[in-house]
């Protein structure tokens, strides 16, 4: 007999966890709460970065607007008394300017205010942009000249910055743009209740401003701008796209111009994006002559940048329709051809879509590309009149309105860039929104 | 009648065009009928098809020729014109590509005029700068000069307006006598016997064929644009300087020193920080996701943690610049006022502000690839390492990890690839200034920031110091283009082990 250790007894409890044991335990403790960690950081990133936007965003969609009333005398503003609108509109916003400084006087004096203002001191509490204002809504109703009419009156940046406690009194100290006594005005005019914040439709509808006028600047413009571009990207991408994809998917034999095709779309799905910007400017805007700062330029661009994208998904959802439908077609003597025009392709259409909304999505959001090609560093003041000139004339978008707005040196722009970005956001939300329900509503498991 | 007139030749044609395609189809089509008798049976293809192939007939040849056209007239005329402009018209500090442009706008603005009415064509043609003020009778007209009009300019304009007028005539003629030659072609063909629907299908494949390789000429166009433009830069200036010099400090007047290495440091660096924050969160998230969380958590975070990748870069731009970089300074650069009480920090644009914020664009990046490579790996080898009695960190770290290596390099090569070409968030975040050092909280620049700063506002195109942002885009294009290939390539010879 040789010595065999006794495994009879056992020396411990198996249900007791010896030390190697208790480290590795602990150890898969410690592993799985990295892992938790990791997304928790992401997930509050996002929390951040939402917060942060619409914290310093929604600003922007309030204005402080001071409500007077106005005399529109007649003898400054149509001195021969006929209501020519030619005559009117020879007076320009100089003419304007006393009306409204006489009005919030007369306000100031009516609530019984007192102010040791002089009255162009009073009056530059409200906005550059007022006089220009009135001169329009005058030039819109010449009837009214000789009344008297209630209208209400952006005030300046700072004012606006103070009712939204951006500005604080110690704040202006080295400001020239507006005094300790210009905010006690304001304060007496909004507990008053002439003076106060509301919903301000200009920011989402009208144009840029300015850089001593942020009180003004809106995004509709550069929205119809991103508009027309997304139009050219629809137009180019989604048919050169789909036919690509149909090739390399149904047709296309093995072989070397094939696989070139195919490196080639991966490749180029991952140029940054700055790449095309250049494309864009030595081809379209160098060799090309096309107008700089057109949004047909930039759909161009775009439609090169987002080309890859809608091949890649268009090819996973005909990769997706089961080859048996193609087999059926074949069987019932359909070409090949007449298979995928008439079979394949209407059932990849939901995916396909899909696809190309994401891509558009994509394509919106974008900015490097645009200001290589110029659409950035002016203002865009006027909507376009007509199609061409939506296509051809210089133009903002609303990533390059942004990045504009981002440049700037008052503050008050910062507001306007993070209220540019929740409106941006919203219209990527429904897009991806869309094409979520788009795939829930027509996806089909074979 | 004049609103008929004032369409633009081009868009004219392009109607044409469209008329005559919709005339072939309806002509043709019940041209084989005809030749059928009526009896669709009798015909080869479908009645349609015989339409289909009148219509294709028609529309593709001549549509191009007319954009092939539309390519080269320009070039053409522009080239004929410039010989026109003899030396002694361009001025001091001008080039002949400005008098080119004035001579442009002058003939642009003539025909402007013309269109409104305020002159006749007749005077348009024999205008003479001696007696007449070309550039008052322009201003009338809404097109304003910024100088007045040289003689030799007005001929080049006279000369650039008759050649467009001719350009104009002979494409019209040509164009349509294509698409007429086509349809003719396609209406003499038609016979009961003709194959039209397998004409019609080597039409379309063919067109797909072409779609297809809009990537290729995607591709070869932004090399050889950028390639072009390269050569001339470095004619205008030394590739010594540029790869190996180690100073950037473009200077308008000229002699710039444009070195890529500071540049390429200051990417570099960002890029570095970028991954140190995406990759650790990235793959951590993406274990956590493929091997730990239930459906219910999956399903959730997940999604949201895609959020992040759907965000437009602007507004991460705007993030650093705002928010991350601000409070960096208050963290770093307030001396005694700040939160750690030093003084490190000057202002809110900084290798660490874009860095940051660029790791957190990259996190969904990197867990997405991750996490599809992770669940890629053979659930066998996760059973074979728990029947050994291996918990399951250590089943992750010694078995799935090295199994999905290959993979998560390449996506880690993926991620450092957008780093490198990411524009947005350090154009606003990193600042402006090109150096070489080692300090994150100091601000540098990147081979993105200097395109975008060389090429917008006032550009000349012949002065290295706009050219070389067309080198760098090409550096750069190299530089991602290498990452992705490398990339691709890990990742593919890894697929080919489970498979």
């Amino acid at each position: 007999m040789t010595d065999v250790p006794d495994h009879t007894k056992p020396q411990r409890s198996l249900l007791q966890q010896d030390a190697h044991t208790t480290k590795r335990n602990r150890a898969e403790k410690r592993f799985k709460t990295y892992g938790i960690i990791a997304i928790a950081i992401g997930l509050l990133m996002l929390a951040i970065l939402l917060v942060t936007i619409i914290g310093r965003g929604s600003g922007a969609f309030q204005q402080t607007f001071l409500t007077l009333d106005v005399q529109l005398l007649e003898a400054k503003l149509d001195k021969k008394g006929d209501r020519n609108i030619e005559d009117i509109k020879k007076v320009s916003t100089f003419g304007y300017a006393p009306l409204m400084s006489a009005a919030l006087e007369t306000k100031v004096a009516a609530l019984g205010i007192q102010t040791e203002l002089k009255p162009k001191a009073m009056a530059d509490i409200l906005s550059k942009d007022a006089a220009a204002q009135l001169r329009d809504f005058v030039l819109a109703n010449p009837d009214l000249i000789g009344t008297s009419v209630e209208f209400k009156f952006l005030t300046n940046s700072r004012v606006d910055g103070y009712m939204k406690e951006r500005v604080t009194r110690e704040s202006i100290a080295n400001d020239k743009n507006i005094n300790a006594a210009q905010l006690d005005l304001v304060d007496a005019l909004h507990a008053a209740g002439a003076l106060n914040k509301q919903f301000n439709l200009s920011f989402i509808t009208g144009a840029d401003a300015s850089d001593a006028r942020p009180e003004a600047a809106g995004m509709g413009v550069a929205m119809i701008g991103s508009l027309f571009m997304m139009l050219v990207v629809l137009i180019l991408a989604l048919p050169i796209g789909v036919a690509a994809s149909i090739y390399l998917e149904e047709f296309a034999p093995k072989n070397l111009l094939t696989d070139i095709i195919e490196v080639n779309i991966s490749n180029l799905a991952a140029v940054p994006s700055i790449v095309f910007g250049i494309l864009g400017l030595a081809v379209f805007i160098n060799y090309m002559h096309l107008p700089n700062s057109a949004p047909l330029v930039g759909g161009l661009v775009l439609t090169l940048m987002t080309l890859p994208t809608i091949i890649i998904s268009t090819r996973a959802s005909l990769k997706s329709v089961p080859p048996s439908i193609r087999d059926a077609a074949l069987g019932v003597g359909a070409s090949k051809m007449q298979s995928v025009f008439h079979h394949v392709l209407p059932l990849a259409a939901p995916g396909i879509l899909t696809g190309t909304i994401i891509g558009l999505a994509q394509a919106l959001g974008e900015t490097a590309p645009l200001l290589l090609i110029g659409m950035v560093g002016f203002i865009a003041s006027n909507p376009p009149d007509s199609i061409a000139s939506g296509l051809l004339a210089p133009n903002s978008a609303m990533p390059a309105q942004i990045y504009e707005w981002a440049k700037r040196a008052d503050p008050a722009f910062y507001e306007r860039a993070w209220g540019g970005i929740i409106i941006l956001l919203v219209f990527l939300v429904t897009m991806n929104a869309i094409a979520v329900l788009l795939r829930r509503r027509f996806e089909r498991r074979w | 009648m004049r609103n008929f007139l004032n369409v633009a030749p081009t868009t004219l044609l392009v109607l044409v065009l469209l008329a005559l395609t919709v005339v072939a189809f309806g002509i043709v089509r019940s041209r084989a009928m005809a030749a059928a008798s009526g009896d669709s049976r009798k015909l080869h293809s479908l009645p349609n098809y015989y339409g289909y192939n009148a219509a294709l007939f028609t529309a593709i040849p001549s549509l191009f020729v007319l954009v092939v056209w539309l390519l080269i007239q320009p070039v053409v005329i522009q080239n004929a014109v410039i010989e026109m402009i003899p030396q002694s018209a361009v001025d001091q500090g001008s080039s002949v590509n400005l008098v080119m442009s004035d001579v442009t706008r002058v003939a642009n603005g003539l025909d402007a005029a013309v269109q409104a009415g305020s002159i006749n064509p007749d005077r348009a043609r024999n205008l003479s700068s001696s007696d007449t003020d070309v550039r008052a009778l322009l201003a009338e007209s809404g097109v304003a000069l910024g100088s007045d009009v040289s003689p030799e300019v007005l001929a080049a304009a006279q000369r650039y307006r008759s050649m467009q007028g001719t350009g104009r005539l002979l494409m019209f003629a040509i164009v349509s006598t294509i698409a007429l030659a086509g349809l003719v072609f396609a209406f003499r063909v038609t016979t009961e016997k003709f194959r039209a629907r397998n004409m019609v299908e080597r039409f379309l494949l063919s067109m797909l064929i072409a779609a297809a390789s809009l990537a290729i000429l995607t591709t070869v166009g932004i090399v050889l644009s950028m390639l072009f433009e390269t050569i001339n830069f470095f004619k205008l200036h030394p590739w010594q300087d540029f790869f190996l010099g180690t100073t950037w400090a473009p200077n308008f007047r000229g002699d710039s020193e444009l070195s890529i290495l500071p540049l390429l440091w200051g990417t570099l660096y960002i890029s570095i920080i970028a991954l140190l924050v995406a990759v650790p969160i990235g793959l951590f998230a993406a274990i956590y996701l493929s091997e730990y969380a239930n459906s219910k958590v999956r399903a959730f975070a997940k999604p949201l943690l895609e959020i992040l990748a759907g965000i437009p870069t602007i507004v991460y731009g705007l993030f650093a610049l705002l928010t991350v970089g601000p409070f960096l300074v208050n963290l770093f650069g307030r001396g005694e006022n700040g939160i750690l009480g030093v003084d490190w920090m000057s202002g809110a644009t900084s290798v660490l502000t874009a860095g940051l914020v660029m790791g957190i664009m990259l996190i969904p990046f990197v867990s997405s690839l991750s996490d599809d490579i992770i669940n890629a790996v053979p659930q066998s080898l996760r059973d074979g390492s728990f029947g050994l009695g291996a918990t399951h960190s250590e089943t992750i770290r010694q078995v799935v990890l090295p199994a999905a290596l290959p993979g998560i390099v390449g996506a880690v090569l993926l991620a450092a690839s957008r780093a490198i070409g990411e524009t947005m968030i350090v154009v606003l975040g990193a600042g402006a200034i090109a150096r070489i050092s080692a300090n994150p909280l100091e601000a540098m620049t990147t081979i993105t920031t200097r395109i975008v700063s060389q090429l917008t506002g006032d550009t000349d195109f012949a002065s290295p110091e706009t050219l070389v942002a067309f080198a760098l885009g090409l550096t750069l294009f190299v530089l991602t283009l290498g990452l992705n290939v490398l990339a691709l390539y890990i990742v593919r010879k890894y697929r080919e082990q489970y498979e």
